[in-house]
């Protein structure tokens, strides 16, 4: 259960981003994650209220996309994808492949709501 | 509007939210930021610092991680008893509560510093840095770092070590690496233990452990023993004094080594870039 923590380190970066632009909110969070992240997305959308609360983000809806599984394999050079926990080739099964995809936790953009500079008197 | 499966990403949004359009607004006139940031990005900066503090050193820092009870504290013992006058070795140990093992430990004359991490399921590069302020570094080697036990969260997070040791103990299950991908594929050196207890289990075979492991694409190598029994610790000895003077060798470079899988902080690796660097 460290989603809680990851949540935090999510919104410290979403109000770092936020004051960075002058922001009065955020209205939109898009992560990017992959299965072998450890991430649990359900979690995550469980753990966001609680983290967010009182913060700019409060009423921020979170998108969560997951990125599929893909390795390339060192033997035979083909792409292709892969189950968590069986990251072997599916041309040759081969298992010395590298991971392509499927790893990351990103945050990937925000929707900001940004006031209008005061007009000049 | 569904907010679970990313649907409401439109053919109207989607070049704002998934290309270049930094600072692009939205039909609704909000702006939209492109980021493209690690969310543990905050964790591994720490971790890439805590390298360095070991690195000038010239410590090596093992990170072992298994389920409770697959015997981390005892190998320790264990390990601790063997080098004795030979490599010099400090331990951080994460639990949720008690002082216990870090009492065990110290019991053997090594200094061990206890993270009692409350509710928290796992150590974080910042918990490991704290407790470096309060370990004498002076004449150490190794440095230890007891995970909490735990398959699941303790694998998301970068401390800063060098390398990741995984315990499987004989009385769990052969098919651990299959079930905790995350984790296991991280290894940097499997370790099978309590061998021991091998002839009274009739459904562990190491070799099946081991084919789990390789399908998560991970070389790491495999090795059995038992430390209550000192069965197979001279391979595992041998492991740690290899690395002990890799690691002596790589710090005289001014060079440095990350864990297996491990993200890079400065985001040299897949799209963690942040910003350009001018």
């Amino acid at each position: 259960m460290h989603e809680l923590a990851l949540c935090q380190a999510l919104l410290r970066q979403v109000e770092a981003v936020a004051a960075e632009h002058n922001a009065s909110s955020v209205s939109r969070i898009l992560l990017r994650y992959g299965p072998l992240s450890g991430v649990e997305p359900h979690l995550l959308r469980q753990a966001y209220p609680l983290a967010a609360a009182g913060t700019p983000a409060e009423g921020a809806e979170l998108v969560m996309e997951e990125s599929p599984v893909r390795v390339r394999c060192r033997t035979c050079g083909v792409e292709s994808e892969a189950a968590p926990n069986r990251l072997v080739c599916a041309e040759c099964g081969d298992w010395h492949t590298d991971l392509v995809s499927g790893d990351e936790l990103l945050l990937a953009s925000l929707e900001l709501d940004i006031p209008e500079d005061p007009a000049p008197e | 509007m569904c907010d679970t499966c990313g649907c409401n990403i439109t053919p109207g949004n989607r070049h704002l939210i998934i290309g270049e359009g930094k600072l692009a607004r939205t039909e609704d006139g909000r702006t939209a930021v492109s980021v493209l940031q690690g969310l543990l990005s905050e964790n591994d900066h720490q971790a890439a610092h805590n390298r360095e503090h070991f690195d000038r050193r010239g410590i090596l820092a093992l990170n072992l991680m298994s389920s409770p009870g697959a015997g981390k504290t005892r190998l320790l013992e264990a390990t601790i008893d063997a080098l004795k006058g030979e490599l010099g070795i400090a331990v951080i140990e994460g639990d949720l509560e008690t002082e216990n093992d870090a009492e065990r430990v110290r019991a053997r004359g090594v200094p061990a510093i206890q993270i009692a991490t409350g509710s928290a399921c796992h150590l974080d590069a910042h918990m490991v840095h704290d407790a470096l302020h309060h370990l004498p570094l002076e004449g150490v080697d190794i440095v230890f770092i007891e995970n909490v036990g735990n398959l699941v969260c303790p694998a998301s997070f970068d401390l800063g070590h060098h390398r990741n040791v995984i315990l499987l103990s004989v009385v769990e299950g052969a098919d651990k690496p299959a079930k905790y991908p995350v984790m296991f594929r991280a290894a940097d050196l499997m370790l099978i233990t309590k061998t021991d207890l091998l002839p009274f289990l009739d459904d562990f075979e190491p070799a099946a452990a081991e084919r789990h492991l390789r399908a998560l694409a991970c070389e790491a190598p495999v090795l059995q023993l038992s430390a209550s029994k000192g069965l197979g610790m001279e391979a595992w000895l041998a492991w740690l004094r290899g690395e002990a003077a890799a690691q002596r060798e790589r710090a005289t470079r001014g060079e440095s080594l990350r864990p297996n899988v491990a993200p890079d902080a400065h985001g040299h690796d897949h799209g963690h870039a942040h910003h350009a660097h001018p």
